[in-house]
């Protein structure tokens, strides 16, 4: 595995070029979206410019170029993500639509009253609030595994609860707040071997670290688009392909049946059961570029890179005295680095590495439970991708600086 | 320097002194008027009780979590409206949102914001006016709602 040529990388992101607020961009907000490289953007270009119709209907030219475009990209994604079929991938708005469906889809017809949804406490509000909706709709009941006070999974606390027999268990492979890597494999092996269907929240795992989803087991995978290179529009629902043929369609129109009269409908065949109504299909094209550049890449570099980045990101703020959260084996950590200095709120720290040209996320990260019980009311996070180098993580010493003598933030004693 | 200077543009002395002071953080017990606010862009809370007395505002407090912008304009909004009557406090809150949301200039402000010039720099951060505006929305819902709530 060679290192990354983060120099020849960042040509291709136009956007790093630019300057906000008089500083270069040192842009540290990656969990929350990545930014584009030039072929993604000229493919969306391309598309518009030479390719445009619709998709899946017109016998026209245009309509059968854009097709195919947009069904290679299903294959590509297939082969990227190891699904046997590319039609059990479904593709959605974003990863929350993507819950959704299997919230209302599956949910609706397999969970009855007091069947138990086990989900974990360092879930996205994506990843709980589609089950609470289910919950008050039909009478499930929603169990949560705690989260250690290192930000971690108890595997004994994991299989007790599974073993109370939920019906679904359902969670995140990487806390986007906190960094938590989970043990992926063993989390579904441990689910199926309790006897539930398992759905994995992969947002923050599919743009770092493989996915073999022969291998991995699960019964659903939920990822986006936008953070992986590619454009904002598109999640991934992948499917175990009995199930997806045994559920319900989740929304209702064009595109997903087979046949229509005033009395009723039958559904097309998969994936376009779940595709109801004209796909975003010019973003599901400018998405094939992206898979090509992280291959190209190559996943393993682009983890490596960032880990390394993230580890001295953290001793930088450990040497101030900053308080970083998440898990204390580096094992278990991503690219996510989630703080707090002193008693500073994570919106005045923001606005600080703002003015310094540092774009860092702060706040709750759409995780108020997992907030809630490490005591917090939020974090600032920074978050590190292929492009990032030491000059991101010079500007990010330099705002963290900055900062603390602005506020007047002493280092604890000892640290420094 | 450059980023500096933004930021002492923005975090003015005495916002930084109102943030650190306890003068009217708290709660009262009881309350003639009690109010909630949430800013569902970083999930901070406040909570707003005042004490009313023949119209007019005798005591108020503010308590909960927040940034340096949205605790210094909660405590500058409470030495403000202590001993103002209904219908100047709804003028001052009036005037602080022109100030916040329409741009209106630091000058024309009533003589009991003289303090609040000092937000000022925070219109030049659109995401941070939502911090500055939370308790003054907070303390007008109460007004309209929650006068005599006590739960």
């Amino acid at each position: 595995m060679t290192p990354l040529d983060t120099a020849r990388l960042r040509a291709d992101f136009p956007i790093l070029a630019r300057r906000v607020r008089g500083k270069p961009l040192a842009y540290l907000d990656n969990a929350a979206t990545t930014q584009k490289p030039r072929q993604v953007i000229s493919a969306l270009v391309d598309f518009y410019e030479k390719h445009n119709a619709n998709v899946h209907r017109g016998v026209h030219t245009l309509s059968e170029e854009a097709t195919s475009m947009a069904e290679g990209v299903r294959s590509k994604l297939a082969a990227f993500v190891g699904a046997p079929k590319p039609e059990t991938l479904i593709f959605t708005r974003n990863a929350t639509e993507s819950i959704n469906l299997v919230a209302q889809a599956w949910g609706r017809k397999f969970l009855k009253a007091g069947d138990v949804v086990l989900s974990t406490e360092m879930e996205h509000h994506s990843n709980i609030v589609p089950w609470q909706l289910l919950a008050s709709r039909q009478g499930i009941v929603v169990k949560f595994v705690p989260v250690e006070r290192d930000g971690t999974l108890d595997l004994a606390k994991v299989k007790a609860l599974l073993s109370e027999g939920p019906k679904l268990w359902t969670f995140t492979a990487v806390s986007n707040a906190i960094g938590t890597v989970n043990p992926v494999v063993e989390l579904i092996r441990l689910g199926k071997e309790a006897g539930a269907t398992v759905h994995v929240d992969a947002c923050q795992w599919a743009p770092h670290r493989p996915i073999d989803l022969a291998a991995w087991g699960a019964d659903f995978v939920s990822f986006s688009a936008h953070k992986m290179l590619g454009p904002t529009g598109i999640g991934v629902l992948w499917g175990r392909e009995a199930l997806l043929e045994q559920m319900d369609p989740f929304l209702g129109g064009g595109d997903m049946i087979l046949r229509v009269s005033l009395e009723q409908s039958t559904w097309n065949a998969l994936p376009y059961k779940f595709e109801a109504g004209t796909p975003n299909f010019a973003d599901q094209i400018a998405f094939g570029p992206a898979l090509d550049y992280l291959k190209e890449t190559g996943l393993d570099a682009i983890c490596a890179h960032e880990l390394a980045l993230a580890e001295k990101a953290r001793e930088i703020l450990i040497g101030e005295g900053v308080t970083v959260l998440g898990p204390q084996d580096p094992a278990k950590r991503s690219g996510v680095v989630s703080f707090n200095i002193g008693g500073l709120h994570p919106h005045d720290v923001g606005t600080a590495f703002d003015l310094e040209g540092v774009a860092v996320r702060v706040g709750h990260h759409c995780c108020q439970p997992l907030m809630n019980k490490l005591q917090c009311g939020g974090t600032a996070r920074a978050s590190f991708y292929l492009y990032n180098d030491e000059s991101d993580l010079e500007a990010f010493t330099r705002a963290l600086r900055r900062t603390m003598e602005f506020f007047r933030i002493k280092p604890k004693a000892g640290t420094r | 320097m450059e980023g500096d200077a933004e930021l002492q543009d923005l975090y003015r002395e005495v916002l930084l002194d109102y943030y650190q002071s306890s003068a009217r953080k708290g709660r009262l017990v009881p309350a003639d008027l009690k109010a909630h606010g949430v800013n569902p862009v970083c999930g901070d809370e406040i909570e707003i009780t005042a004490q009313i007395k023949d119209g007019k505002v005798v005591k108020l407090r503010y308590a909960g979590h927040g940034c340096v912008i949205s605790q210094a304009s909660a405590a500058m909004m409470a030495e403000a409206m202590e001993g103002a009557g209904i219908e100047r406090v709804k003028e001052l809150s009036a005037a602080f949102k022109r100030l916040m949301l329409e741009n209106a200039p630091a000058a024309g402000l009533p003589p009991e914001l003289e303090s609040l010039a000092s937000l000022e720099g925070v219109r030049k951060f659109p995401l941070r006016v939502k911090c500055a505006t939370l308790g003054w929305n907070t303390m007008m819902q109460g007004l309209e709602t929650g006068t005599g709530a006590e739960d």
